[in-house]
């Protein structure tokens, strides 16, 4: 499959799938068991992103990088009650440091 | 966007700044995306029209991750809808609160991302909800434009992304937006069960389903926190609102 037609397939679904959202009948979230399902999955997936995201390697390994230590300051930051940009700014500082200092 | 309730001009103000800060921190990894994108062989072009059109930065890390790694066009195509189902999830949420048709609908749909959502559904009043949803979601789209044309064109002097931490800087961004939802037990007791999962499983099945798989965190959370809210064991009312 050409690059381009996988970017504009890839998008075209990416969209579908946001609509799609919008167009299913409001009753399907009706109930209290479902609203409190959906109003948990944010917090699920957020969560499994920031895990995929600190410590899957390229070859679907677990790797302990820069980026578990980013990630502890972003948490103590976070605790600390700062501010998005400085959580931000400190989880990036903090891998590039390490990563200049020659920690993986 | 319409406003169709009185909220305190100060109120407005405080969520119209909280959406901006939300759109520049997002458009910061744009800078990433936009590197990556093209260090992963795709041209200028193809990695702004992700960011235009797809608009949904872990479908779109995704994209570029597979085919850069030489994986299949079907299974980059197959991952990063994988992660766009979140975004339909969102809908039915934002849905509630937006009440929005025809084209503007359409544009409602194409910003409903991560961060319009979180920021949406994270504020008390309905009124403050659309606001909130729709300043973040252009401020997002406009500076994830911004940042992944800056990126793909500075991809190759900037060398590396993870030189500068830029990876780190999309998982510290997660943390921050995950931050606000710990504070209910049942939003914690979900996001550590759907980081088990995702841990578990990263060895185990493709980039990008792991993120999928935790979802199943909410579903099981959410199915057995109803049973005893249910029978008033915390005397909560139905679903608690995420702060």
């Amino acid at each position: 499959m050409n690059t381009w037609t996988t970017v504009l397939v890839a998008c075209a679904l990416a969209f579908v799938l946001k609509f799609s959202g919008f167009v299913v009948p409001a009753r399907l979230l009706e109930g209290p068991r479902i609203s409190r399902i959906s109003a948990l999955l944010p917090a699920a997936l957020l969560s499994g992103l920031i895990v995929t995201q600190t410590f899957a390697g390229s070859d679907g390994r677990i790797v302990l990088d820069a980026r578990l230590a980013a990630v502890g300051v972003a948490g103590i930051l976070l605790w600390r009650k700062a501010n998005f940009l400085v959580v931000v700014g400190a989880a990036a500082a903090t891998a590039a440091l390490l990563r200049l200092a020659g920690w993986s | 966007m319409t406003i169709d309730e009185a909220l305190p001009v100060s109120r407005r103000k405080e969520v119209v700044r909280q959406g901006v800060s939300v759109g520049v921190a997002t458009g910061l990894y744009g800078v990433s995306f936009g590197a990556l994108s093209v260090a992963s062989g795709l041209s200028v072009l193809q990695t702004q029209a992700l960011s235009l059109l797809m608009f949904t930065g872990g479908s779109q890390f995704a994209l570029v991750g597979i085919i850069g790694a030489g994986g299949s066009g079907t299974s980059a195509i197959a991952t990063a809808s994988l992660l766009g189902i979140r975004n339909g999830l969102y809908a039915l949420q934002v849905s509630q609160f937006l009440k929005a048709h025809g084209p503007k609908r359409m544009l409602a749909a194409h910003i409903t991302i991560d961060e319009s959502t979180a920021v949406g559904i994270g504020q008390e009043e309905p009124a403050a909800q659309r606001i909130g949803f729709w300043v973040t979601g252009l401020a997002v789209l406009a500076g994830w434009n911004l940042m992944t044309f800056v990126g793909a064109l500075a991809g190759n002097a900037l060398g590396d992304p993870k030189t500068w931490g830029l990876d780190a800087a999309a998982a510290g961004a997660f943390c921050a937006l995950l931050w606000p939802r710990l504070a209910t037990g049942d939003g914690r007791a979900a996001a550590v069960l759907a980081a088990f999962i995702a841990l578990l499983t990263i060895p185990l099945v493709p980039a990008g389903i792991p993120v999928i798989l935790a979802a199943v965190a909410a579903v099981i959370v959410g199915w057995m926190a109803h049973g005893r809210h249910e029978r008033g064991e915390d005397g909560l009312p139905g679903a608690e609102p995420t702060p």
